[in-house]
């Protein structure tokens, strides 16, 4: 493989650290302090885009900083599956900058500095996750994520806020340490942390040690990719402004989780290994359950976000699910669901941030008639609902569609059946959304005149919501997932 | 050049003397003398270190030109050399941010005497550093605590009540320290650390030095505040003046420890503290209980300061840890500890010493609203805090990242559970402490009340300069911890590691 040394790796993670600087020096002056975190956006998913081509030529490109500890170092390595996840989350970025511009001037939010701050390094250290190119550099990016978006979950002040950040913090440094032991333990075993396509550990310790690390880190990084049963704080984060939730709790955040479990699965255990630990029908099962489990879990919220975060959920454990198949055809499927996931569930978030911020509800029983208030809005979160369903032509289908032949592949029919069942568990909890806010009457006040939100919020829905549906009918275009995913799965030895 | 390991001991003391004397006629002159001493102590520091580096090995200094065994020996190497410079950066920092903070505290008239044993503090903990000998080390510890018994008997309220117990704590110690030399010395007639080394290992079967070695452990364990003879230690640094604790806090009990590293690796032989008499074991689960107890003890304090009183008992149980390991990396770990804790201890009781002063009030539950008048220090608090927690990138986690290391390799779990759930509890506190800072919606606690006819005064530049610089310092150390390890510290390690 070639090896490219550039700064870019390094730029891409520090071009939203000065931006998050210059916006809490520019605190006292807002226009200027939102054109920062634009620029930053804009700049920052360039960038990240730039390394792209020569990604996909099969070259990595390398950075390293400085030594951590004697024989690591802090080192960005930008490979197929880093560009994956960075182009995804530095992309949504933008899209979520111009919403939370208008959510939080349309909510007239307090703190808005520390808001905007934090999301800047929430943000640089989520592509600091992706571009890690060894695990204890993973970590160190994954504890600033954590640090970064405890302000954003609490930003409410408000007595609940508090209790969920605490919830927030418990289950996630909890989680830190452990992922912590297992970070050491495999430094002891194998002397090394650097990622190698097909994994590193294979033979470097008993298969007893090895299943042990294996659960440990599956349990550290799955907290954050809130596996069932410790996923409760992910619902109860749902108190943070809805920006937060849609690309933090539904993109960087838990995909940095999943991304993390992928690494770990794919990078340090390897495929072969994992069979050879007979584990990976246990990881197996024990996603299925969390799907189905939050499939219905979600059914039975009246709050919208809290409905959507259950979602997620179920949606993070397809993406584990297909990487513990071992099938390469899985893998992919999983690959492409981290990114279609994250284009129709930003979708849905941002079209519950519009409601609340246009009509101050936030329970989908007073939700009846609002599809005409807010046709465009209602139209999106449609759109992001038929995904969730796997309909086609919105991309959800092309990914479990992957999912579903990776599980053939494994001789594993139940697997599908539990894709199938969820899917009709997705139409049961999102079609009565869209049918009672196009077809109920709304209540005693009489049909309101149309308000859809204002430009800055109803912009990135529709850009969501359509590339949703273009990924759907051509999934390599713009930036080309399906190419990358598929080099990421050519990467990977030993399936 | 050659002179710099024995003037960082003989400058500032006779600079102590010298501020006295001139102090108590001219008030003014206290403060530059003091700094200025500090300053020059801090160059000393920085060229022995240098020269150990560049040299490649210990710089030894006769004093009087007496040969050792017979004279006192100075030796600076790469594991004091370390512990040195850090305690100097640290002495000075403490000194600039003591200048508005002694006019606040102290009255006019004891300004003299309080820079001179201020000085003769740093001195102290200076000599007990570099000193290559066992009886000139009790006395240079002799010296340090007895300022400091004098120097926390100036604070506040009960302080001269807490002085006075740590005074027969303290003595008590230095007793068991001597008493610990004594019988060194009766067995050997050496009192030369490199000299016992080599006299020694023929005897390790005696009862009598396995006596003397306790007597030595013990004595050392107070001066650190080694669980659980810990106690004189929360009230005294509690109600001390917060320049006095900013100087006292970070560094006497990281001293201590250091010694105790000296003692058990460099004195002794490491085989005779860890397998012939296990008392690196014995320490290991003192460390254990004394870190449980002392960080759910911190939960409990309303008081920031005692609060974090607690935390340096905490720390000093992960030192212990790393010593208990009794392998390489866990040895790192500590010695790298020990410098880090220096910078995060002094970082934290800054802060809090700032946040009495201006926000007045030192009550964790108080703290709404700080973030807005004292951005700076909130920011250094956050830093600091997190470096305890041991959140990357911040030197904090680097050090328990080589204590994990060495617990794993040593297959000590619980040690290694315990250093795992000690950053937990220390992340509820913190993150408490930070919750209450920043966020201002607790309706339960009604607003404080606040003098009438006070108005906020904002922190002087010397007060918030040193925080900001220690909190560049816990970032740096973090971040270039593998320069300083694999350069200074993997040659502080006693050889047949």
């Amino acid at each position: 493989m070639d090896i490219l040394n550039s700064f870019r790796p390094m730029l891409a993670v520090l071009v939203s650290l000065v931006a998050a600087a210059l916006i809490l020096i520019s605190g006292r002056r807002p226009n200027l302090r939102e054109a920062w975190t634009l620029l930053a956006a804009g700049a920052k998913f360039l960038i990240v885009l730039s390394m792209a081509p020569s990604i996909l030529k099969g070259q990595v490109m390398e950075y390293t900083l400085l030594a951590l500890t004697p024989g690591i170092s802090l080192q960005l390595r930008v490979d197929a599956f880093g560009l994956y996840f960075g182009l995804l989350a530095s992309g949504l970025w933008i899209a979520t900058s111009f919403y939370s511009i208008g959510y939080m001037r349309g909510l007239k939010e307090h703190a808005q500095t520390r808001y905007y701050f934090c999301f800047a390094v929430a943000i640089s250290s989520t592509i600091g996750v992706a571009f890690a190119g060894n695990l204890l550099t993973l970590f160190l990016f994954y504890e600033i994520l954590t640090v970064s978006t405890y302000p954003l979950v609490a930003h409410k002040e408000t007595p609940e806020a508090l209790a969920a950040g605490r919830k927030y913090l418990v289950y996630l440094l909890t989680s830190a340490v452990v992922v912590l032991f297992s970070i050491v333990y495999t430094y002891q075993l194998a002397g090394s942390l650097d990622f190698v396509g097909g994994g590193f550990l294979k033979g470097k310790g008993s298969l007893e040690t090895l299943r042990i690390l294996f659960i440990f880190f599956i349990l550290g990084f799955g907290t954050k990719a809130a596996f069932m049963p410790i996923h409760e704080w992910l619902p109860s984060a749902m108190i943070a402004p809805t920006p937060v939730s849609a690309l933090l709790h539904a993109v960087a955040v838990v995909k940095a989780g999943v991304f993390s479990c992928l690494r770990v699965i794919e990078y340090v255990f390897g495929p072969s290994l994992l069979s050879e630990l007979d584990l990976w029908w246990v990881l197996a099962y024990f996603v299925s359950f969390t799907i189905i489990g939050a499939s219905l879990l979600a059914l039975a919220q009246d709050n919208l976000k809290r409905r959507l975060a259950f979602s997620t959920i179920s949606q993070l454990s397809y993406i584990i699910l297909g990487a513990a198949l071992v099938t390469p055809a899985a893998l992919l499927g999983s690959i492409l669901h981290m990114a279609f996931h994250g284009f129709m569930k930003i979708t849905l978030f941002f079209c519950a941030g519009a409601i609340l911020v246009q009509t101050g509800k936030e329970k989908i029983s007073e939700m009846n008639g609002i599809g005409r208030r807010m046709p465009w809005t209602m139209g999106a979160f449609a759109v992001g609902a038929i995904g969730m369903a796997g309909i086609p032509p919105v991309c959800g289908y092309l990914s479990k569609w992957y999912l579903c032949l990776g599980s053939l592949d494994a001789k594993e029919m139940i697997f599908i059946l539990i894709l199938l069942t969820s899917s009709l568990l997705n139409v049961a909890y999102f079609f009565p959304i869209v049918y009672s806010a196009f077809f109920k009457k709304e209540g005693e006040a009489g049909p309101a005149a149309r308000a859809d939100a204002s430009w800055w919020m109803l912009a990135p829905i529709l850009v969501c919501a359509l590339m949703s549906i273009i990924l759907g009918l051509h999934p390599d275009a713009f930036v080309r997932f399906h190419q990358i995913a598929l080099a990421v799965v050519a990467n990977i030895k030993g399936f | 050049m050659i002179h710099f390991p024995a003037l960082i001991v003989v400058v500032p003391l006779m600079a102590s003397f010298f501020i006295f004397a001139f102090g108590l006629f001219q008030r003014r002159v206290c403060f530059p003398l003091m700094l200025g001493t500090l300053a020059a102590c801090l160059v000393f520091a920085a060229g022995s270190l240098w020269a150990v580096l560049s040299a490649g090995q210990p710089v030894h200094y006769y004093l009087g030109a007496w040969d050792p065994p017979w004279g006192i020996e100075y030796v600076v190497d790469h594991l004091n050399g370390l512990v040195l410079l850090a305690l100097a950066v640290v002495c000075l920092l403490a000194g600039i941010y003591s200048k508005t903070m002694v006019e606040r505290e102290v009255p006019v008239a004891k300004h003299a005497p309080f820079y001179a044993l201020f000085v003769l503090q740093a001195t102290g903990l200076f000599g007990m550093t570099v000193t290559g000998d066992m009886f000139n080390l009790y006395v240079l510890l002799e010296i340090a605590s007895f300022s400091a018994y004098a120097l926390i008997g100036m604070g506040e309220g009960a302080a001269p009540f807490a002085a006075f117990r740590y005074m027969i704590f303290g003595t008590l110690g230095a007793c068991a320290y001597l008493l610990g030399v004594g019988y060194l010395y009766i067995i050997t007639g050496s009192l030369n650390m490199a000299d016992l080394r080599q006299i020694l290992p023929p005897l390790y079967q005696s009862q009598a030095l396995i006596v003397g070695f306790a007597f030595l452990i013990v004595g050392t364990g107070v001066k650190m505040a080694f669980f659980p003879v810990h106690t004189w230690l929360p009230d005294s640094y509690t109600l001390a003046p917060s320049s006095v604790s900013v100087l006292l806090a970070p560094t006497f009990t990281k001293v201590g420890a250091y010694v105790l590293i000296r003692i058990l690796f460099t004195v002794f032989d490491p085989s005779f503290s860890t397998t012939l008499l296990p008392a690196t074991q014995v320490l290991g689960w003192i460390a254990v209980a004394g870190i449980l107890f002392s960080s759910i003890l911190a939960l409990a304090q309303a008081d920031l300061k005692r609060m974090l009183c607690y935390l340096i008992v905490t720390e000093i149980g992960y030192i212990g840890i790393g010593v208990a390991c009794g392998n390489r990396l866990g040895l790192i770990g500590a010695t790298f500890h020990i410098v880090n804790d220096i910078f995060m201890m002094a970082g934290l009781f800054m802060a809090v010493g700032a946040i009495q002063a201006h926000f007045r009030t030192r009550n964790a539950h108080e703290l709404t609203g700080v973030h807005r008048k004292m951005p700076v220090t909130s920011g250094v608090l956050v830093i600091c805090g997190l470096s305890v927690i041991g959140v990357p990138p911040t030197c904090g986690f680097f050090s328990k990242w080589y204590l994990l290391l060495g617990t794993i390799q040593a297959e000590q779990w619980v040690f290694m559970g315990v250093l795992l759930l000690g950053s937990l509890l220390n992340a509820i506190l913190f993150f408490r402490i930070f919750e209450r800072m920043y966020f201002e919606a607790h309706h339960d606690i009604p607003p404080r009340r606040r003098e009438p006819g006070t108005t906020f005064e904002r922190a002087a530049v010397s007060e918030f300069a040193p925080m900001v610089v220690t909190a560049a310092f816990i970032i740096l150390l973090g971040l270039f911890n593998e320069r300083i390890v694999s350069g200074i510290l993997a040659f502080a390690i006693p050889p047949g590691f």
